[in-house]
């Protein structure tokens, strides 16, 4: 089976304003994956499922994934210059230290990386007997460009998949045809897999807690809560 | 167009043209019956079967719409077993996450511990001595045989039958059942997979009662087929109901037996041809129609291959560790990176995607449910059939709520 | 009466405290008496061993299997374990002909109402067995925002079973303990069971979907936190 590189170059020939680059996974599994963007995700689909060579008629899995905005601390290397004569400061991150007489400051700047919604495609071929392909596809960001393409009317097993993505992660898919929770009940109002979401508070009792459930807990307790858990059974 | 009926006093049952307004052109079902036009509708009646239903497999719902007892419309609903597995694996270590994977599919722990092992160490680059390898391949097709038991013991369940073949399925059930208890010290929560082998080794008394069990199946299942297989009853009411086109498989990513009973050969033991499953001599049955008898037949041939395999694995296996002694256990942190990992389980393609940010939590944690993604096309399978078929459908399609629900 | 042929109901439990009020004391037999006259044929008992004996003998349980557990129930009732020789003959599947609700299985929050429906459409003398550490408390899911945290936050229950899952002679163990339980009950005073006292409500509140949780997230009539109380 091609590279996900070849997969890329065939794909960039065939759509040339669509943008496609390969992510590179790291572990030692070595899946990489295509991230494609989301204005031509369904044309892209069809003509993974449709090309002879990939076949790639099975969508496998359809996992959602939330990244939510972290702070990064790039390390920025300055150097400083000694007079203003020999030149300005030199602020590339990556700049080689010039001659010993200017120093070289490193800075610590923090940048806030937006958050998104990730949605990841596993594709075999039933026909060909090859795979995984993988794509992701990602949102504009994590509360109001929330909306994918919904990739179920190239591949039927999407529905559910992408229903649940719906529930659990609140991405949005265009073109789905029965858009609804599926797991959670329809009046449910969060979006229960996102790392920012805060559970009900229904621990009032818990025989043994230690931790995030006795943290939970001590708001419920009436008598004095125990201080070491460890140390003592309630 | 239907022409319009004779006025008259018959007091005859009136029938509908059997398949209503999705098939007018069959012919009418008996010379006694006369023929309504298809403008004559009456009104629609929507069902909810379920969640609490003795026929459901669990608290499966599926809310039909009715016309007369013919099925125009169904939408299954589910989340009434959502355990929230996914954010708890989110929660726990990789290997504390283990137990929990037992309780997806209930029936068949063996098969589940394995997915999920073969996907950490696939994301963790981890190697697996060949002894583990053989005893896994053993688990999980006595776990095959025990889920094609039962489902046979479920679908006649469901055709009617009120429990007596499921009597005989559970006797077999009890007999594996014995021999995973000994093993691995529980009944059906077994943890017995480990990131690198099994937990622990199998004694040379258990290999010599598994085989004992090996050598004894066959003749339950003649015994079994002898009743069933041939059974006018069981051969009209299942040929013929839920007829899946392999095209529509495909695309509705259905996997397992059902996906094979509909011509597709697609089996991930020779697909991929994870763990020992190259050195096995198997064949992969295939069905030609499609329909609910198919999926039955699939199970029962495969059934068949699995003690073939299982004959070949308790010959073939080698002295030796089942676990690297240098493992890593405790304080497991696989490199940043993501793998996902499948194997073929008794109800279809069993996967985990997992995504590690080095920390000994996963970042994501995922469960590719094949009961799940073959309910998918549920709706395509019951439209047309009356209700007592759509039980049977469901039947065929070998569900467990704990892993379409997760 | 004196039949020899008549079953022979169990013995009853020797009771330390006097009879209720409100019924004739019975007669001031020894048991060993009493095992004299069955041995010539004669049969003494009061109304309410009958009654109970009765009871307890055939309590049918509701086909009603949530998650794993249920394996393990009907594990039970086929014929390793049959639990049909314990009186538990048929399961069946309508709620208005079952005596026990057997809540085998992770109570989600989505499926609590239908529970506590089908709770109410049993008849009294109605019972409850939370088979299973989910049923109990929620179990290995309690960390989770669909799990209830065990059924008997809405609905009275009689017999817990620990386990995960309970092992099929578990859930007989719990069965006989039921069966002594109602063998025990009086039939009169307070202590009398729930459906012949005049006080107790007949349903039970079915909670509503809420935005974030059930509403409301527990019956305070059922089931109040029990608070800690330090020793020391």
């Amino acid at each position: 089976m091609e590279t996900p590189e070849q997969i890329r170059d065939r794909l960039l020939a065939r759509f040339p304003d669509a943008t496609v680059t390969v992510v590179a996974n790291p572990g030692p599994a070595a899946q990489h994956s295509l991230l494609v963007d989301p204005a031509r995700a369904v044309e892209i689909a069809t003509f993974l499922r449709d090309d002879p060579a990939l076949r790639l008629d099975f969508c496998s899995n359809v996992t959602g994934l939330d990244w939510p905005e972290r702070e990064v601390v790039e390390t920025i290397r300055k150097t400083v210059p000694l007079s203003p004569a020999t030149g300005a400061a030199d602020a590339s991150p990556a700049s080689p230290a010039v001659e010993s007489a200017t120093p070289i400051v490193e800075e610590k700047v923090k940048r806030l990386q937006p958050g998104y919604l990730e949605v990841v495609y596993h594709l075999y071929s039933m026909a060909l007997k090859h795979g995984p392909v993988i794509l992701r596809l990602r949102t504009g960001n994590r509360t109001d460009q929330v909306s994918l393409p919904s990739l179920t009317p190239v591949w039927r097993s999407c529905e559910f998949q992408e229903r649940e993505v719906f529930d659990l992660f609140g991405v949005a898919f265009r073109g789905h045809p029965d858009l609804r929770r599926i797991l959670m009940w329809d009046e449910f109002r969060d979006h229960p897999m996102r790392k920012d979401y805060a559970e009900p508070d229904d621990y009032e009792w818990e025989p043994t807690p230690h931790e995030t459930v006795l943290a939970k807990a001590r708001a419920h307790y009436s008598s004095p809560a125990p201080d070491a858990p460890a140390a003592q059974s309630p | 167009m239907m022409p319009e009926p004779p006025l008259s006093r018959d007091p005859a049952p009136v029938a509908r043209t059997p398949g209503g307004a999705l098939a007018p052109d069959l012919p009418p079902a008996g010379p006694h019956l006369r023929q309504v036009p298809d403008s004559f509708h009456g009104d629609l009646l929507e069902v909810s079967m379920g969640p609490h239903h003795p026929s459901t497999h669990g608290v499966f719902r599926m809310v039909v719409t009715l016309d007369g007892e013919t099925i125009v419309k169904l939408k299954p609903v589910f989340g009434y077993l959502h355990r929230n597995h996914e954010k708890l694996g989110e929660n726990t270590t990789y290997l504390a996450s283990m137990p929990y994977t037992d309780r997806l599919d209930y029936l068949n722990s063996m098969t589940n511990n394995w997915a999920y092992a073969l996907a950490v160490e696939k994301l963790a680059g981890l190697t697996v001595p060949e002894r583990a390898e053989y005893l896994r391949i053993i688990l999980a097709e006595l776990s095959r045989l025990l889920n094609h038991t039962c489902l046979a013991g479920f679908l006649l369940h469901d055709c009617g039958t009120s429990g007596t073949p499921l009597m005989y399925a559970f006797r077999e059930r009890e007999r594996i059942l014995d021999l995973f208890e000994s093993l691995s010290g529980s009944r059906m929560m077994c943890n017995f997979q480990r990131f690198g082998g099994c937990r622990t080794d199998a004694s040379p008394e258990w290999l010599e009662a598994a085989r004992r069990l090996v050598d004894g199946y066959g003749r339950f299942l003649d015994e079994f087929e002898a009743l069933i297989t041939g059974n006018e009853i069981v051969m009209a009411r299942l040929q013929g109901s839920g007829i899946l086109r392999p095209d529509l498989a495909t695309s509705a990513g259905v996997t397992g037996p059902m996906l094979r009973a509909s011509g597709v050969n697609y089996d991930l033991r020779r697909v991929d041809g994870y763990g020992l499953y190259p050195r096995c001599d198997f064949r992969i049955p295939l069905g030609n129609h499609g329909d609910t008898y198919d999926r039955y037949m699939i199970r029962v041939l495969e059934m068949r291959e699995s003690i073939k395999i299982l004959r070949q694995a308790l010959r073939d296996i080698p002295a030796g560790p089942v676990l690297d002694p240098k493992t890593k256990l405790r304080g497991f942190r696989p490199k940043p990176g993501e793998a996902y990992g499948r194997i073929e389980g008794p109800k279809g393609e069993i996967g985990f995607y997992l995504v590690s940010d080095g920390s000994p939590n996963p970042y994501r944690y995922r469960v590719r449910p094949p009961s799940f993604i073959n309910l998918t096309i549920l709706e395509d399978l019951c439209l047309g059939h009356t209700v007592a078929d759509a039980v049977i459908i469901l039947g065929s399609v070998d569900i467990v709520l704990g892993e379409v629900d997760r | 009466m004196s039949d020899a042929a008549a079953p022979i109901p169990p013995e009853p439990a020797p009771r330390a405290q006097p009879a209720p009020a409100g019924g004739p004391h019975p007669p001031a037999i020894s048991s060993a008496e009493r095992d004299e006259l069955r041995r010539q044929g004669i049969l003494l008992t009061s109304l309410e061993e009958l009654y109970n004996w009765g009871r307890s003998n055939s309590v049918w349980p509701l086909q009603f299997g949530l998650a794993c557990c249920a394996i393990e129930m009907i594990a039970a009732s086929m014929a390793r374990f049959d639990i049909a020789r314990f009186g538990s003959e048929v399961f069946r599947p309508s709620p208005r002909q079952a005596d026990l609700l057997i809540v085998s299985g992770t109570v989600t929050k989505k499926m609590a109402p239908q529970v506590v429906r089908l709770w109410n459409q049993m008849p009294e003398p109605k019972y409850c067995i939370a088979m299973g550490a989910c049923a109990i408390s929620g179990g290995p899911f309690k960390q989770g925002y669909n799990v209830l945290k065990g059924i008997d936050r809405f609905i009275p229950v009689d017999i817990y079973i620990p386990g995960c899952p309970p092992r099929p002679e578990a859930l007989l163990h719990g069965l006989i303990a039921l069966q002594k339980k109602i063998r025990g009950q009086t039939l009169s005073g307070p202590a009398a069971p729930r459906h012949l006292r005049a006080e107790t409500a007949c349903t039970y509140p079915v909670p509503a979907f809420g935005e974030h949780d059930l509403l409301p997230p527990k019956n305070p009539a059922v089931w109040q936190p029990p608070s800690l109380e330090r020793t020391d």
